[in-house]
C-alpha cells in the first residue's frame, strides 16, 4: 500500500545557460513534470561535485539528475566535456557503493529543448518510482 | 548569523494561482536566519522594490530571498533594488517558484510544498552568502592585429579611426596579404590592387596605426584590458626609416636565383627584394638565405648603390615588449599543398597550378605580365580544365584533404573561366563541379553569367585523373548527366585547392589560450551570437583564421570585430564577474590540477613563502587564480583533490546546503 | 519481394564494409575507373543503386566481372567509400549461387597463351568462381 504514495526526492542540477534555461522554458510552455524534480542552479553542468550527488543519496534523495549543455554547446567551451567524463568514473563505482546506477542520470537539454527538459524529467521519475526508495545509501542519522 | 527577509511574489495570479503564497511566506518564516516573511502581487513592481528596499532598511537585513519567476528574469532588477538600500547585490537568492513550479504544477497542495522546499533551499544558500565586489582591472587602450591581410588592416583602421593606437604585427616584409596576389575580384570584377593598396597606403600613414612588418609574436602574457606581448623584429639589413624605396639594389643585387615567393615560385628574384611595386611599408629586405654578403662577406653591390645609406649588414633581431588592451588574430589562409594529389600530377607537370597560381598568371604584375602562358613552356594555353574541390569536402577518414568545404572556390572557379574566355575567347574552358555552391549577394548570378554569356563548360562529375602525354595533359573524368567518362586533351588543368588556416595560428592561439577547431580555425565565443569574439576574454578574431571566408565576408567581420574592440578599449576600467573561483592557499597542495582543467588559462602557480604555525617559514607552491580572467564555470573545484578551490556565490557549501534543503 | 531486396541489401553492406551513406555524388570514381567504357553500371552507379535498393540490375550486369579491382576508385574517393568493395561484394553474391561461378575450370585451356601469367589464371579463378 505505502508503494503507491512513494514520491520520491529527486534532485536536478542545471546548467545557468542551457538546461536552467530549458527548465525555464518548459515552465514557460506549461508543460507539466511531477513536483518531485527540485532544480540546483549551477554555474555549469563542470561544477557538480561527484560529492554533491553522494551527498544527495547520504541525504535521502531517490534520484538525482544532472542536465548540461549538449556537448560542443558549453558556454565555458569545455565544461560538460569534464561532466562527461567525471559522471562516467562515478556511475561505473556507484553499484559498488550500493546504489542503483539507474538513480543517476546526464542529460544534455539545451536552452530551446523545453519539452526535451519535461520529457525526460517524466521518464526519470517514472523510473526513479520503479525502483522505489532509496535505502541503501541514506544516512539514517540524517533522518530525523 | 545572517538576518534575511523573504518576499514571496503572487505574480498576479501566475504564481498565486497554483501556489498559496500566504501559506508559503509563513512557513518559510521560521526558516533559519529569517527575519521577516512577506508576500506582495507584483515584487518586481516600482511598489514590489519599494517594499523590498523599505524592508532592508527597517529590518537591518542582511541578505534577501524572492520567491519569484526564474533569475534569468529578474535577478538583475533585485539585485539592484538590494544595492539601492545598501545591500551587497550578491546576497540576493531567487527562489524559482514560477516556471519551474506553479507554471509545470496543476495541484496547489503540490506546488505549495514544492515553493516551500525551494523557497528553503533559497534560505539556506543565503545563510552562507558572502558578500561579493567584482573586481576592477584597468584597460590599455591599445590594441594589437596579428595579420596585416586585409582583414587586419581592416580591423586596424576601424580601430585606429575610433581614436585608438592599433598595432598590426605581419610576418611578411609587407601587408597585403593574399588579396594583395588576387588578379581581380568577384562579382564585380574590380582589381584587387585598385581597391586594396589604396587602404594599405591609408593604414600606413594613420596616426593612430603602427605596422611592425617583417615581425612575428614571440609570446603573450596577461589577460584582457592587460596584454603583455612580446613582439620579434626581424633584422632586415635595411634601415626602415631610411630607406626610400626606390628599388635599384633590387635590380643591381647580383643574386638572381631567389624564387620569388609572391608569385608563388614560378619566377625569380633578387636577394634583395621589395616584394611587389605597392608594398607598405616600400622598403628593401635583404633575405639572408640567400645573399651572399651575409652568408660569404664578399659581396656588398646594394650597399654600393644605395643612395639613401640604408643598408646595414650588421642589424640584428630586435625584441620588443609592448601592452595592448586587446588583440585580434587576423591570420589567415593559405592553400593546402596539392603534393598529396598524385592523381592530378601536380608535382609532374608545371602546367598543373593552383588557382592562386592562375591569379598570378593572369594578373598584370605577375610573372608573365598578365598574360595567359603556361608556365613549362610559355604558350598561350587553347584547352583549360579546372577541377574544384580539390581536398575540400573530404570524409575525416580519408588519408588527405579537408573535411570542410572552402567556401571561396566556386566563386574564384567561376571567375577564373569568365576572365579567360572573355580575354582569350579561343580557348575552351572545362569547369568540373560536385556543386556549385555561390549563396551570396549577385554570386548566383555571377556565375550564370559564366556559363550563360561566356560559354564555359560547366560539367557536373570530377576529374579521376591527369597524365601528362607530351605537352599536352590527359585529363580523365566522368560527366555524371551524360553518364560518360571524358577524356580531354588540356594544355592546362587548375586546381582549386582547399584551404586551411595559416601555421602560426596554432602557435598562436596556445600563446593566447584561445580555443580551436580540430581544423586550427579558431573557435568564436558564440557561433551565432558572439561570431567575432574568442572564448578568452580580450581575444577577437578577424577573417579566414575563423573559417573559410571571401572578402566581403572578411571586410564585414573585420569591421564587427573592431566595433567590439571599441568597444572594449573605451571602458576605463573593466569589471569581473564576481563569481570567481578562489583557492584557499594553505589547503593547496600545488598539484596543478586545476591549472590543466582550466579553458581559459585563468590559474597560475606561484611560490610563496608561509608562516608556518611554529613561526619558521617555508616555501609552499599555490594555486593563484586571476579574477579577471576566470568566467566561473567551476571545472577546477572538482578537479582540486585537497578541496582548495571553490566558486564564489556557488561554493561547495552553499550547494550541499541547498541539496540537504531539498532533501529534508 | 521488397524484403528480398532489404536482406540483399544488408548483405552487401555487410560483406563489403561499405556505406553508400557517405557519398557525395562527386563522381571522381567514375572519372578515375579505367574500365569505365566496357561497364554497364559504372562506380558511382553502383554506389546509388546499393544505396537505393536496386540490387536485382547489378546482380545480373556483366559489370561485375568488368571491374579490374584496380582499387583506384577506392584510392581516390575523397569520401571514403570504396566503390571498389561494393562491386566485390556483389560478385560474391553471386557466385556464392550454385551454379553461378563465371569462371570454369575447363573454361581455361582455350584462353591460355605465353603470355599470359599462371599467376593471373590463378588470381581469375579466386575472384569469379566459387
Amino acid at each position: 500500500m505505502q508503494m503507491t504514495e512513494f514520491k520520491p526526492k529527486i534532485v536536478a542540477f542545471c546548467c545557468n545557460w542551457c538546461s536552467y534555461a530549458g527548465a525555464d522554458l518548459a515552465g514557460n510552455n506549461r508543460l507539466n513534470y511531477p513536483a518531485e524534480v527540485k532544480i540546483i542552479r549551477v554555474p555549469c553542468s563542470c561544477r557538480v561535485n561527484p560529492m554533491f550527488i553522494l551527498r544527495a543519496f547520504q541525504r535521502g534523495a531517490d534520484g538525482v539528475i544532472l542536465c548540461g549543455c549538449h556537448p560542443g554547446d558549453c558556454h565555458y567551451t569545455s565544461g560538460n566535456y569534464y561532466t562527461r567524463r567525471r559522471m562516467a568514473l562515478l556511475f561505473s563505482m556507484l553499484n559498488f557503493l550500493g546504489i542503483e546506477k539507474e538513480r543517476t542520470r546526464v542529460e544534455w537539454v539545451s536552452a530551446a529543448e523545453g519539452a526535451k527538459f519535461a520529457a525526460t524529467m517524466n521518464d526519470f521519475v517514472a523510473q526513479i518510482t520503479a525502483l522505489g526508495e532509496n535505502k541503501r545509501l541514506e544516512d539514517l542519522r540524517c533522518k530525523k | 548569523m545572517q538576518r534575511i527577509g523573504v518576499f514571496v511574489c503572487h505574480c498576479g495570479t501566475n504564481i498565486a494561482g497554483t501556489v498559496d503564497v500566504k501559506a508559503v511566506a509563513e512557513a518559510l518564516r521560521y526558516e533559519p536566519g529569517v527575519v521577516i516573511s512577506t508576500e506582495y502581487q507584483y515584487m518586481c513592481s516600482q511598489a514590489g522594490q519599494d517594499m523590498i528596499h523599505e524592508a532592508i532598511r527597517e529590518n537591518n537585513l542582511t541578505g534577501i530571498v524572492v520567491c519569484s519567476c526564474s533569475p534569468r528574469m529578474h535577478e538583475a532588477t533585485f539585485r539592484k533594488t538590494a544595492q539601492s538600500a545598501g545591500l551587497n547585490p550578491y546576497m540576493v537568492e531567487i527562489a524559482n517558484i514560477r516556471e519551474q513550479c506553479s507554471w509545470v504544477h496543476k495541484d496547489m497542495e503540490i506546488g505549495t510544498e514544492k515553493a516551500i522546499i525551494l523557497g528553503r533551499a533559497a534560505i539556506a544558500k543565503v545563510n552562507l552568502n558572502a558578500p561579493l565586489t567584482p573586481g576592477e582591472t584597468p584597460v590599455t587602450k591599445r590594441a594589437l592585429v596579428i595579420g596585416g591581410g586585409i582583414a587586419g588592416i581592416q580591423t586596424a583602421l576601424d580601430i585606429a579611426d575610433a581614436g585608438f593606437p592599433v598595432d598590426i604585427v605581419e610576418t611578411k616584409p609587407t601587408i597585403g596579404g593574399k588579396m594583395a596576389q588576387l588578379d581581380k575580384t568577384f562579382p564585380t570584377l574590380d582589381c584587387a590592387a585598385c581597391i586594396l593598396t589604396p587602404k594599405m597606403v591609408e593604414a600606413a600613414q594613420h596616426e593612430n596605426i603602427r605596422i611592425l612588418s617583417y615581425s612575428e609574436v614571440q609570446d603573450i602574457k596577461g589577460f584582457v584590458g592587460n596584454f603583455t606581448v612580446q613582439i620579434k623584429k626581424k633584422a632586415r639589413y635595411v634601415k626602415e626609416d631610411i630607406c626610400t624605396g626606390c628599388g635599384l639594389c633590387t635590380e643591381k643585387c647580383p643574386q638572381k636565383k631567389v624564387p620569388n615567393e609572391f608569385n608563388l615560385e614560378m619566377d625569380n628574384r633578387r636577394a634583395i627584394y621589395i616584394p611587389f611595386a605597392q608594398a607598405v611599408p616600400k622598403v628593401a629586405t635583404i633575405d639572408p638565405n640567400y645573399c651572399t654578403m651575409l652568408k660569404t662577406g664578399k659581396c656588398g653591390v646594394c650597399a654600393k648603390v644605395c643612395t639613401a645609406k640604408a643598408i646595414d649588414y650588421t642589424q640584428k633581431d630586435e625584441i620588443m615588449e609592448e601592452k595592448y588592451g586587446a588583440i585580434v588574430a587576423a591570420t589567415g589562409f593559405n592553400p593546402i599543398s596539392m603534393k598529396p594529389f598524385d592523381e592530378y600530377a601536380y608535382s609532374q607537370s608545371k602546367d598543373v597550378i593552383t588557382s592562386l597560381e592562375f591569379e598570378r598568371l593572369m594578373n598584370a604584375a605577375g610573372p608573365t605580365g598578365g598574360k595567359l602562358l603556361r608556365p613549362s613552356d610559355g604558350k598561350h594555353p587553347h584547352t583549360i580544365v579546372f577541377v574544384q574541390c580539390v581536398g575540400s569536402r573530404c570524409s575525416a577518414h580519408a588519408s588527405k584533404g579537408k573535411e570542410y568545404c572552402s567556401k571561396i572556390c566556386c566563386m574564384y572557379t567561376a571567375k577564373h573561366a569568365m576572365l579567360t574566355r572573355d580575354k582569350y575567347p579561343d580557348t575552351d574552358v572545362y569547369v568540373f563541379y560536385i556543386d556549385v555552391r555561390t549563396p551570396g549577394k549577385n554570386f548566383d548570378e555571377f556565375y550564370r553569367r559564366a556559363v550563360e554569356e561566356y560559354g564555359v563548360h560547366y560539367v557536373k562529375g570530377m576529374v579521376g585523373k591527369v597524365s601528362p602525354e607530351g605537352d599536352k595533359l590527359m585529363v580523365q573524368a566522368s560527366d555524371l548527366l551524360a553518364d560518360k567518362q571524358l577524356h580531354i586533351e588540356a594544355d592546362l588543368v587548375v586546381l582549386a585547392a582547399a584551404i586551411e588556416p595559416d601555421m602560426s595560428a596554432r602557435p598562436l592561439a596556445t600563446m593566447l589560450t584561445a580555443s580551436m577547431d580540430t581544423n586550427d580555425f579558431f573557435t568564436e565565443a558564440h557561433p551565432k551570437l558572439r561570431p567575432v569574439e574568442s572564448p578568452t576574454a580580450g581575444v577577437f578574431l578577424s577573417g579566414a583564421c575563423q573559417g573559410p571566408k571571401d572578402i566581403p565576408e572578411t571586410v564585414s567581420q573585420a569591421g564587427a570585430a573592431a566595433a567590439k574592440v571599441i568597444g572594449l578599449l573605451a571602458k576605463d576600467k573593466l569589471k569581473g564577474n564576481p563569481c570567481v573561483a578562489g583557492s584557499d592557499e594553505w589547503m593547496c597542495n600545488g598539484c596543478s590540477s586545476c591549472e590543466r582543467v582550466c579553458p581559459y588559462g585563468a590559474i597560475t602557480y606561484v611560490t610563496k613563502e608561509f608562516r608556518m604555525p611554529d613561526r619558521t617559514t617555508a616555501l609552499r607552491r599555490v594555486a593563484q587564480v586571476n579574477e579577471a580572467v576566470c568566467q566561473g564555470c567551476g571545472a577546477c573545484t572538482v578537479a582540486c583533490p585537497s578541496g582548495a578551490m571553490d566558486l564564489k556565490g556557488f561554493a561547495s557549501s552553499q550547494i550541499m546546503a541547498e541539496v540537504d534543503a531539498i532533501c529534508k | 519481394m521488397e524484403n528480398n531486396t532489404n536482406r540483399m541489401k544488408e548483405q552487401i553492406l555487410r560483406t563489403s564494409g561499405v556505406n553508400p551513406l557517405k557519398c557525395m555524388r562527386c563522381g571522381k570514381c567514375s572519372g578515375t575507373c579505367p574500365a569505365y567504357d566496357e561497364m554497364e553500371y559504372h562506380p558511382h552507379e553502383f554506389v546509388y543503386m546499393v544505396e537505393r535498393g536496386d540490387i536485382e540490375p547489378l546482380l545480373k550486369s556483366e559489370s561485375l566481372y568488368k571491374c579490374l579491382s584496380c582499387f583506384a576508385c577506392v584510392d581516390r574517393c575523397p569520401r571514403d567509400v570504396e566503390p571498389a568493395k561494393l562491386v566485390e561484394a556483389v560478385r560474391l553474391m553471386v557466385i556464392r549461387q550454385q551454379g553461378q561461378n563465371h569462371l570454369k575450370p575447363d573454361q581455361i585451356p582455350e584462353m591460355l597463351d605465353d603470355e599470359l601469367p599462371q599467376q593471373a589464371i590463378v588470381s581469375a579463378l579466386r575472384k569469379y568462381a566459387k
